[in-house]
C-alpha cells in the first residue's frame, strides 16, 4: 500500500540554517531517504519552497483565479512529503516517526487511493 | 424441533458467547471487518431459520462461521469489482472445503489480533471502546448506543466510518511489532477499563446497562489474559477490575445512595471476586515489573483485605502510593496519595501536600479535589473550612449522587 507522508511545520521552527543543530538536521533528512530506498519503500520524496512562493489558483465560473499564498493560513505549513510504499499502517506510521521534522512538526500519514480496474 | 423461545435464547446465547471468536476468524480469513460482520449476521438470520427446521448443530459455533463463510463468498460475487476479488473466493472456497470435526481447527483463535485492530491508536478513543464491544463483546449497536446515551443512528455511523478507516487506511490486524507493543498493549487495557469505569462510575445510563459493561470489561480482561499470560499489567487490570467490582453491592445503600468505603458493610463484600483478584496479584506482583495497574490493585486488594476500616494498613498503601506516583505523576493520584498520607500520617501533613498540589491552579475546576480536601480538614477540625471546600465540590459535581453525598457530608459536621 502506498502512503503520504506529508510533513508539517511551522516555518522558523526546528533547526535554522547557519546554526550547529542545521548540519545534522540535514543528515537525518539524508539518512531516512537512504534508509527508505534501501529498505524499498521510497517511491518518491521533495522539500517545498517556504510557503512565501505559494499561488493558489481556484476557477470560478469558467474565470480562473489566482491569489498570492497558501490555500489556508495556518501556523503549520506543507513543507514536503515522502511517498512510501509500506505493508500496512503501523509501518508507515513508523517511518513517519524517523522524519527528522517529527520531532518539531507534524506527519500526516495519508493513504493513497487505489483505483478498481 | 424446537419450541421457538428456547430456540431464539440458544442462539443468542451461542451468538454473545462465540461472537468475537467467529468474527475475529472470520475477519482473518476475509479481510474486512465490514464484509464479516455483515455476513456474520447474515449467518445469524439464516441459523434461526435452519435450526428451528433441523435442530441445534453439534457445533452452533462451527456452523455459523462455515455459514458466514459462504455468505461472505455471495456478497463478493455480487461485488461488481467481482473479477478483482477472485483469489479471494477462491481461498474461501477452499477453506469451506477443508473437513473439519474439531472446532478448535475450525475456530482458530484471532481475537488478540482484533483486539489490537479495535485499540488502534489511529482511531479515536470512543470509536475504539465502541468497536471493542461490538467486535469482541457482540453487543448491539443499539445496546451501545444505550450505554453511552448515543443515538443508535449515531453510534451506527461512528462504526461504519471506523470500519471503512481500518479497511482504506490499512490499519494491520495482526500482533504489533515488539517495539510498539508495550504502547499498543496499553492502548487495549486503557479501553477495556474505559469500559469498566463507564459502567462502575454511574454517570448516566440505566442500572441493568451498567452492569453489563462491568461484566463486559472483566469478560474481556480474562480474554486477554488468557491470550497474553505473560503480561503483568493485564493480570494487574484484571485484578483491579475484580477487586473493585468485589465491593459493587456495599457501594451503595437502600436509597441508592453512595457509601464510602469508611461505611460500607464488608459482610456484602463478593469474597470470591476477592480471592480470584488477590490470587492474580500473587502470580503478577512477584515477576517484578509492576505498573500503574499492579499497583492500583494491590491497594485495592490491602482494603478488600483488611477486616475493618480501623485495621486499615495505612503505611503499606502509602508506600505503594508513593511507586504509583514515580510512575504515574497526576494531580489525580497526588489527591489520593495526600488523603492516604492523612490517615497514615497526620492530616496536617496532607494539607501540605494538597496545597503543593493545586498550587498551578491545575486543579481549580476539579471536584474530587474539593472533595478530599474537605475530608481532610474535617479531620484536622477545621469545620469551617471544610464545608466551604465541599460547597465548592457540591457546584462542580454534575452527578446527583454525588451532590446527596457531599451535602449529607456538610450536615454532618
Amino acid at each position: 500500500m502506498q502512503y503520504m507522508l506529508l510533513i508539517y511545520t511551522a516555518e522558523g521552527s526546528g533547526p535554522q540554517p547557519g546554526t550547529d543543530e542545521f548540519g545534522p538536521f540535514m543528515k537525518g533528512y539524508v539518512d531516512f531517504t537512504e534508509r527508505v530506498k534501501q529498505e524499498g519503500k521510497f517511491v518518491a520524496g521533495d522539500a517545498l519552497q517556504p510557503v512565501v512562493t505559494a499561488t493558489t489558483v481556484a476557477v470560478r465560473s469558467g474565470k480562473t483565479d489566482t491569489m498570492d499564498g497558501p490555500f489556508a493560513e495556518t501556523k503549520e505549513q506543507l513543507g514536503g512529503y515522502y511517498l512510501l510504499d509500506c505493508e500496512d499502517l503501523d509501518d508507515a506510521v513508523k517511518y513517519a516517526a524517523m522524519i527528522p521534522s517529527a520531532e518539531h512538526g507534524r506527519i500526516e500519514v495519508r493513504p493513497v487511493m487505489v483505483w478498481d480496474d | 424441533m424446537l419450541p421457538p423461545a428456547a430456540l431464539e435464547r440458544a442462539i443468542n446465547r451461542t451468538v454473545r458467547e462465540q461472537w468475537g471468536r467467529i468474527l475475529a476468524s472470520l475477519v482473518k480469513s476475509v479481510g474486512d471487518l465490514q464484509l464479516a460482520e455483515d455476513s456474520l449476521q447474515d449467518a445469524v438470520v439464516s441459523a434461526m431459520s435452519h435450526w428451528q427446521t433441523n435442530g441445534l448443530p453439534d457445533s452452533p459455533a462451527a456452523w455459523l462461521l462455515t455459514a458466514a463463510r459462504r455468505k461472505a463468498i455471495d456478497r463478493l460475487r455480487r461485488d461488481r469489482s467481482f473479477a478483482s476479488r477472485q483469489d479471494e473466493i477462491a481461498y474461501l472456497a477452499e477453506l469451506e472445503n477443508q473437513a473439519h470435526n474439531d472446532e478448535a481447527d475450525v475456530i482458530p483463535d484471532k481475537r488478540l489480533e482484533m483486539i489490537f485492530t479495535c485499540c488502534h491508536p489511529a482511531l479515536a478513543e470512543k470509536t475504539r471502546v465502541a468497536l471493542t464491544l461490538r467486535t469482541l463483546g457482540g453487543l448491539t449497536t443499539e445496546e451501545i448506543a444505550h450505554a453511552f446515551l448515543d443515538k443508535p443512528d449515531a453510534m451506527a455511523q461512528r462504526l461504519v466510518r471506523a470500519k471503512r478507516k481500518i479497511s482504506l487506511a490499512g490499519i494491520p490486524y495482526k500482533i504489533p511489532d515488539a517495539e510498539v507493543l508495550p504502547e499498543r498493549i496499553a492502548s487495549v487495557l486503557s479501553v477495556i477499563y474505559l469500559i469498566f469505569n463507564e459502567g462502575y462510575a454511574a454517570t448516566a445510563g440505566d442500572r441493568l446497562t451498567r452492569t453489563d459493561l462491568i461484566e463486559e470489561a472483566i469478560r474481556l480482561a480474562r480474554i486477554v489474559r488468557q491470550l497474553m499470560p505473560d503480561d503483568t499489567e493485564v493480570g494487574g487490570l484484571l485484578a483491579l477490575m475484580l477487586l473493585h467490582d468485589a465491593r459493587r453491592i456495599a457501594r451503595t445503600g437502600k436509597h441508592g445512595e453512595l457509601v464510602p468505603l469508611e461505611k460500607q458493610n464488608r459482610a456484602r463484600w463478593d469474597k470470591a471476586k476477592i480471592a480470584e483478584g488477590a490470587a492474580i496479584l500473587e502470580q503478577v506482583l512477584p515477576r517484578q515489573r509492576p505498573g500503574p495497574y499492579q499497583l492500583q490493585a494491590a491497594i485495592s486488594a490491602l482494603h478488600a483485605q483488611s477486616p475493618s476500616w480501623q485495621a486499615t494498613d495505612w503505611p503499606q498503601i502509602e508506600a505503594l502510593y508513593q511507586l504509583l506516583y514515580a510512575i504515574q505523576p497526576s494531580p489525580v493520584i497526588r489527591i489520593n496519595q495526600a488523603v492516604v498520607v492523612s490517615y497514615a500520617r497526620s492530616p496536617e501533613t496532607a494539607l501540605a501536600m494538597l496545597d503543593e498540589a493545586a498550587s498551578g491552579g491545575s486543579l481549580d475546576a476539579y471536584q474530587p479535589y474539593f472533595a478530599a480536601r474537605a475530608d481532610v480538614l474535617a479531620r484536622a477540625g477545621r469545620t469551617q473550612e471544610a464545608k466551604q471546600c465541599l460547597a465548592t465540590a457540591i457546584d462542580l459535581s454534575d452527578n446527583t449522587l454525588e451532590k446527596t453525598f457531599l451535602s449529607d457530608k456538610a450536615a454532618s459536621l
